[in-house]
């Protein structure tokens, strides 16, 4: 375990000694941006429109008291989705979406050759593939993370109001009241710590890949199990810290 | 002139180089021969810097490659272009690009027209003109060979490494490979080193042969001298082949039969 984390330390490190060029790093942060962040939009979108309807529905289930008024809904929506839904849930699809897309691809450059070839090019392999991964992500996980909270709070909207379990109105009051603006540099600060573990743990994995087809696919499900793990530490540890 | 000092390398204690010296000259397709598992690849990878050697020297035209700076081994790595066994030609780029990307790396002061014009004349060189902006996935394993050459020259390499370069083709497609890489070799005068077990290979453009054999040098020659070799174990593996011992039978019962037979090959009929 000391040596693996060993080993990504000096992962890390190589990637930002020698680094290409800063148009071709720009260009190739770019791409992997698209392929993390605009390829990602409609998983997202789902998941967290669902989310936040399914969170609505369940509150108003589980709240009978009348003396709790209707906008309590409203709130622990925009509550749970803002410190936690909307940050963790959409970081574990995107370590599942994008986290074995990087281990694939990464693991299926090692066994065919393509990560020698750079090398002997002279090219820095770590720098040029890794690090525009690592950027990117860094780059579009808080920004999903912001879509997916806006996506939920109106999923708990749609749900509430279609369903007849609230109105409207009392919603609205709801996730008016006692905002706390915090709570959004929270959720952004666990996307970018998110994203880092994500991006970091897969391309740590498909870098690293030896064999065949069948370590390619081992490798990817590794980053996957991997990463799920290291985003749920790290936001018990982030909450712990920060809040 | 490529220097290789007393080179030795182990896995997990396992010895699969030890202590192997030999030269590889320049404008020369050198052939490093051995039957499989006697560490020709690995002695590759040394010299090219994919694997360090754990005792011993290599040295690029009087520049001492290993143990050296890490700016000085990024100079020789640029001047080296390789072709792998499996082409390792880039999935998400075109021919073109593929032929392009080490000279968008490495050569940042050419225009985007000089490149052009470049992948232009590489591609050509290689028979490939029309294939520019095929996909890897859609043209043969030959066609990738040559592809991989292109991309291996672009930059002009002064130095080639082939590793295994017939692997997979059949024997016509393995003889024009050879070809191409003797063509290429004396046409810009660069050190070519080709990684083979192939006796066509042999008979092809063998101009300079070591031969390895459980991770030592036992032999070197030319492909003139490789018939007549002493070396049981070189004996052993050249004659495996059945075409081989064919043909020196052939030899021997006319006299002179090999020489009008390597003549033969070297004019182009192959074998």
């Amino acid at each position: 375990m000391l040596t693996t984390f060993g080993s990504f330390v000096l992962f890390l490190r190589g990637m930002v000694t020698r680094t290409e060029r800063f148009r071709v790093l720009w260009n190739r942060t770019i791409d992997e941006a698209i392929l993390i962040g605009v390829d990602s939009v409609f998983i997202v979108s789902i998941v967290s429109a669902f989310i936040g309807a399914v969170t609505c529905v369940q509150i108003a289930y589980n709240l009978t008291n009348p003396l709790i008024p209707q906008s309590t809904i409203g709130y622990m929506v925009r509550e749970m989705t803002i410190l936690e839904l909307a940050p963790t849930i959409t970081s574990i699809v995107l370590a599942g979406k994008v986290g074995s897309s990087i281990a694939g691809g990464l693991g299926t450059m090692r066994i065919t050759e393509q990560i020698s070839a750079l090398e002997v090019m002279g090219i820095n392999s770590t720098s040029y593939l890794v690090l525009p991964r690592i950027l990117a992500a860094l780059l579009m996980f808080p920004m999903l993370v912001i879509m997916a909270m806006l996506l939920s709070i109106m999923g708990g909207y749609l749900a509430g109001t279609l369903t007849g379990v609230m109105t409207a109105q009392d919603y609205i009051e709801g996730i008016r009241t006692d905002f706390i603006p915090y709570n959004i540099v929270f959720a952004l600060i666990k996307a970018v710590v998110f994203a880092f573990l994500v991006s970091g743990i897969s391309s740590f994995k498909g870098y690293f890949t030896t064999g065949g087809a069948l370590e390619v696919g081992a490798a990817s499900t590794g980053a996957v199990t991997n990463s799920i793990i290291a985003i749920l530490i790290a936001d018990f540890a982030l909450a712990a810290i920060l809040l | 002139m490529i220097e290789v000092s007393n080179l030795e390398k182990s896995f997990n204690g396992t010895p699969v180089l030890k202590g192997v010296t030999c030269t590889f000259e320049t404008g020369k397709c050198n052939l490093l021969l051995g039957g499989s598992g006697t560490g020709k690849s690995v002695l590759l990878q040394c010299i090219v810097g994919l694997m360090k050697p754990d005792i011993g020297s290599i040295t690029f035209d009087g520049t001492v490659y290993t143990n050296s700076k890490i700016d000085i081994r990024q100079e020789i790595r640029r001047k080296i272009g390789m072709l792998f066994q499996g082409s390792a030609l880039f999935d998400s780029m075109t021919v073109a690009e593929n032929v392009e990307f080490p000279l968008q790396m490495l050569t940042p002061e050419m225009s985007p027209e000089e490149r052009r014009e470049r992948v232009e004349f590489c591609l050509k060189r290689v028979g490939l003109e029309k294939a520019g902006n095929k996909m890897p996935a859609e043209i043969s394993g030959g066609m990738k060979k040559r592809v991989g050459i292109a991309r291996a020259i672009a930059p002009q390499c002064t130095y080639l490494f082939c590793d295994e370069p017939n692997s997979g083709l059949d024997p016509a497609t393995s003889i024009k490979i050879d070809e191409l890489i003797h063509e290429i070799t004396h046409e810009y005068n660069i050190t070519t080193v080709i990684v083979t077990h192939d006796m066509n290979s042999v008979i092809e453009i063998g101009e300079h042969i070591i031969f390895l054999h459980q991770g030592k040098k036992l032999w070197d020659g030319t492909k003139d001298e490789i018939l007549n070799a002493t070396v049981p174990e070189l004996r052993d593996f050249i004659f495996s082949s059945s075409l081989v011992r064919a043909a020196k039978r052939v030899d021997e019962e006319t006299e002179g039969g090999m020489a009008a037979f390597a003549e033969e090959s070297e004019s182009g009929g192959g074998i």
